[in-house]
């Protein structure tokens, strides 16, 4: 049911995810800066910024890694700022790592089926591990990973264990999937096969996700959001934010 | 401890099951075949061993499958000794309740010590578990009345019985202790290959990651410590009922260490780890005591030339090497 | 005695104790801090000291100043010796992975626990004081010896301080701990910085039991106590930071001395074991160790 998209729906609040005057201080440093943001139920929101504009801090703020210092997050109409990690994931919120993070002694389909585990536990009594591999070879085979379902995901290369985590954000059925830098150190080729698989993605959940490569940027985002020094600095469709003077000036000037 | 823990190995996907049952069952057989066949020497020392591999196997579910390192489940051990021994000493309560008392109480430390311990990581875990077991074999001295400290008691040989068999006699006692230990491996065997266990070896692999997975971590690591205390409480109520004697010395340092040697020697994560490491050790220990009052020179020898050459136990590095499918 | 001369007396074994504690511990800081691992072993490299101090002491029959003195020296240079030995053949080829290394040391703690008791044999051995004399206070009389040991934990503390910011070895020391990897680049002898640390870590230990022999005997399974009391120490002082550790070794030292004056010790050790448990639980980084960005 997590799967269910809201705008198909129509009766589910428009607005996904809010926050306000979001702030994160790190000792003296300002890593979030009274961020008001808002995502919109089924949209492809892209996180700009250069490095240090507080951008990883702040979708880890919304994904509850770390507390905020002061303002709100509200997910579906629902405060969710003092929710630990764990509980916000339960209502929909999925993460995955800018640093590749499977578990690598386990194999690629018992990672995705651990994200799946969570989700169909009810109580004492989870799923059998019949249906539990069936359902993770299923997200696999979305990413192009079916015929390596045994292996220790240690052993795959770096892009696939990137496709993997994409697979775990898939059993985790999320309502919104954040994305840190999915394709740093992807190849070209399987830069392109990311973009496909993020768009088919976006059919079932709204998509959260920093990038630096401003083609997958362009090719993917319905709006893009800026970030600079833990600030908004501009939000907009892709075509006005690539126009966009101050945004100019805070990539090339510094 | 998920960093450190990346020495362990973990079981591949779908392993064969109809294997593994029977090497499990056929240890098992081996066990029960045995009875007949030891001398008595040997015969007392298994029983002794297959208590003690439970307490191992115990300790297993939470260094092996979890990640936590522990350096206090003498902890433990002891409540499930000393509540069995003193109700059956004043309560006059016997084997089975006294058992079961055992079991609780050991639950009972690791829900409220256990839990609290829990709250740190890493080397403050292992120095948090240190120190709550310390205050325990320290508050079984300061309660010398009733434990007798140092010198310990002897559990009266009434109370010291189960359905009516006595379990002072060899056979019920080598049997009775056999049971335990294959419900304890059966357990260990059920718990490695189910929903949780795959949970628990995600948490000590990457505990950041299984939070971002949905679970709630310090529930699944609190779940893994008080199945683990109850293995342990078990092997203590057990010991103390089986053979008859409560001493502070299980609740020292010593018995928070054992266990840990056990399993790394055997293999931590593994089923069968615990047990090996423990029957090596028992008979390393009894072997080199018989030849010299130092004998401990000999194990602390052995244990450095097992963590250089084999990191992983010899069970991780069986798997390793030759059977992936080990559990 | 009434109160007031009774809780200076207390005072001041508290004193005596926290100094062997602050030498003791700063030793095992010294390893976590640069090394990262916890060594089990430290209270036997401790006990070694003691051993070797009485061993030394008893050779050198002349004047018990003459033999204390070449303890003072012998002991934690061999002391060390053993220590650069176990690190380079053990702990480096574990590439210091924290729970191997426990296991090693833990290993090491009964090597050198029963090679002792094999030598030195499991009697306990009283080492002359270097001079004896008592300090006639109002109320009571109090052993020189006890006051010179607290000058002396105070004269080796600043030692340390001094070796560590103003010499070399203690500049690559702390610019291995800071990063180990960026300390190679710079091409500190990581390795050899490794092992130097060890050894000055178990000669702290073994300074710490010489000047703790003449009061206690010398024993084999006297490593114990030091071994969970510098634990302590270096948690409650916050992992790393040596300053932290002096700090805490004077409160718990002062604190240790002062409450089992007073109360049963078992009491006092349970009551202490619990608080220093939940300090840990309440402030992961120690009491005066800086809390983590």
């Amino acid at each position: 049911m997590a799967a269910v998209s809201g705008t198909e729906m129509g009766r589910e609040p428009e607005l996904l995810l809010e926050t306000r005057g979001l702030s994160r201080h790190f000792g003296g440093l300002t890593a979030v800066d009274g961020v008001d943001f808002q995502l919109r139920r089924g949209e492809v929101r892209a996180l700009i910024g250069p490095n240090g504009a507080g951008k990883t801090t702040f979708v880890s703020l919304l994904s509850g890694r770390i507390r905020p210092s002061a303002g709100a997050i509200a997910f579906e109409g629902r405060d969710v700022t003092r929710l630990k990690a764990h509980a916000r994931v339960a209502r929909g919120i999925a993460y995955t790592f800018q640093i590749t993070s499977v578990f690598q002694a386990l194999s690629a389909r018992e990672n995705v089926m651990l994200a799946v585990q969570r989700r169909l536990t009810r109580g004492l009594f989870g799923p059998s591990h019949a249906s539990l591999a069936a359902e993770a070879d299923s997200a696999l085979a979305r990413v192009g990973l079916a015929g390596r379902a045994d292996e220790a995901s240690g052993n795959l290369s770096y892009g696939h264990q990137r496709l993997l985590e994409v697979a775990m954000g898939l059993g985790m059925r999320p309502r919104l999937l954040i994305l840190d830098e999915p394709t740093q150190g992807l190849s070209d080729e399987e830069v392109a096969a990311f973009i496909a698989l993020i768009r088919e993605l976006s059919e079932s959940a709204t998509v959260l996700l920093i990038e630096h490569n401003m083609h997958v940027v362009m090719g993917l985002a319905d709006r893009i959001t800026v970030l600079d020094r833990g600030r908004v600095l501009a939000e907009g469709a892709p075509e006005a934010i690539r126009a966009d003077e101050a945004v100019q000036r805070a990539y090339l000037g510094g | 401890m998920s960093e450190s823990t990346a020495v362990l190995s973990t079981p591949p996907a779908a392993p064969p099951t109809a294997r593994i049952l029977g090497l499990h069952l056929g240890v098992l057989a081996v066990l029960f075949a045995l009875h007949f066949v030891l001398p008595d020497y040997h015969h007392i020392s298994l029983s002794r061993i297959m208590v003690l591999a439970c307490f191992a196997m115990g300790y297993n579910l939470a260094f092996g499958y979890s990640g936590l390192l522990s350096l206090g489940h003498a902890m433990f051990f002891a409540a499930g000794l000393y509540a069995a021994g003193l109700v059956a000493q004043f309560a006059d309560i016997a084997a089975p309740g006294g058992f079961l008392i055992g079991v609780a109480a050991a639950a009972l430390v690791a829900l409220t010590l256990g839990a609290i311990a829990l709250r740190t990581g890493g080397v403050s875990f292992m120095i948090v578990t240190l120190m709550f077991a310390q205050a325990v074999f320290l508050i079984i001295y300061y309660f010398g009345t009733y434990t007798r400290g140092d010198e310990g008691f002897v559990v009266p040989d009434a109370m010291r019985v189960l359905l009516g068999l006595d379990l002072a006699d060899p056979t019920v006692r080598y049997m009775t202790a056999l049971a335990l230990f294959a419900a304890c491996l059966m357990g260990s065997l059920a718990l490695a290959r189910s929903n949780l266990g795959r949970v628990l070896i995600a948490i000590r692999e990457n505990e950041d990651r299984a939070r971002m997975l949905g679970y709630d971590v310090y529930r699944y690591k609190l779940t893994a410590l008080t199945l683990s205390a109850v293995m342990a409480g078990a092997a203590g109520a057990a010991y103390g009922l089986l053979f008859g004697y409560v001493g502070a010395s299980f609740a020292s340092i010593q018995y928070s260490i054992y266990p840990l040697l056990w399993v790394l020697m055997g293999g931590a994560g593994t089923v069968l780890g615990p047990f090996l490491g423990t029957v090596l050790m028992f008979y390393l220990v009894d072997l080199t005591s018989a030849a010299t009052t130092a004998y401990l020179l000999v194990v602390g020898l052995v244990l450095i030339a097992l963590i250089l050459f084999f990191p992983k136990g010899i069970l991780g590095t069986v798997r390793e090497r030759y059977l992936p499918w080990l559990p | 005695m009434d109160f007031g001369p009774y809780f200076l007396l207390a005072s001041l074994e508290g004193a005596v104790g926290a100094a062997v504690l602050a030498v003791t511990a700063l030793g095992l800081s010294l390893v976590f801090g640069v090394m990262r691992i916890v060594n089990v072993a430290h209270g036997e490299f401790f006990m070694l000291g003691a051993v070797i101090a009485w061993w030394v002491a008893s050779l050198i029959g002349i004047h018990p100043a003459v033999g204390f003195l070449a303890a003072l020296v012998v002991s934690p240079l061999v002391v060390g010796s053993v220590a650069i030995l176990a690190e380079r053949t053990v702990l480096s080829r574990l590439h210091y992975d924290p729970e191997a290394t426990i296991v090693a040391t833990i290993g090491m703690l009964y090597v050198i626990q029963q090679a002792v008791l094999m030598t030195y044999g499991p009697e306990a051995r009283p080492v002359q004081p270097p001079f004896d004399f008592r300090i006639q206070l109002p109320w009571f009389g109090y052993s020189a010896y006890k006051l010179f040991v607290i000058l002396a934990a105070v004269v080796l503390l600043l030692a340390v301080w001094w070796g560590l910011t103003r010499t070399r070895l203690g500049l690559m020391m702390r610019a291995t701990q800071i990063d180990r990897e960026t300390a190679r680049a710079f091409a500190i002898p990581v390795d050899r910085v490794y092992a130097g640390v060890f050894a000055v870590g178990a000669a702290l230990a073994a300074l710490g039991a010489v000047l703790v022999v003449p009061v206690q005997q010398a024993h084999y399974l006297m490593g114990h106590d030091p071994l969970l009391l510098s634990f302590i120490t270096v948690i409650i002082g916050g992992l790393g930071s040596l300053r932290g550790t002096v700090l805490a070794a004077v409160i718990i030292g002062m604190s240790d001395g002062i409450i089992s004056v007073f109360f049963s010790p078992t009491l006092a050790k349970i009551i202490a074991t619990l608080a220093v448990a939940m300090v840990l639980v309440a402030r992961p980084q120690g009491l005066f160790g800086e809390r983590a960005p």
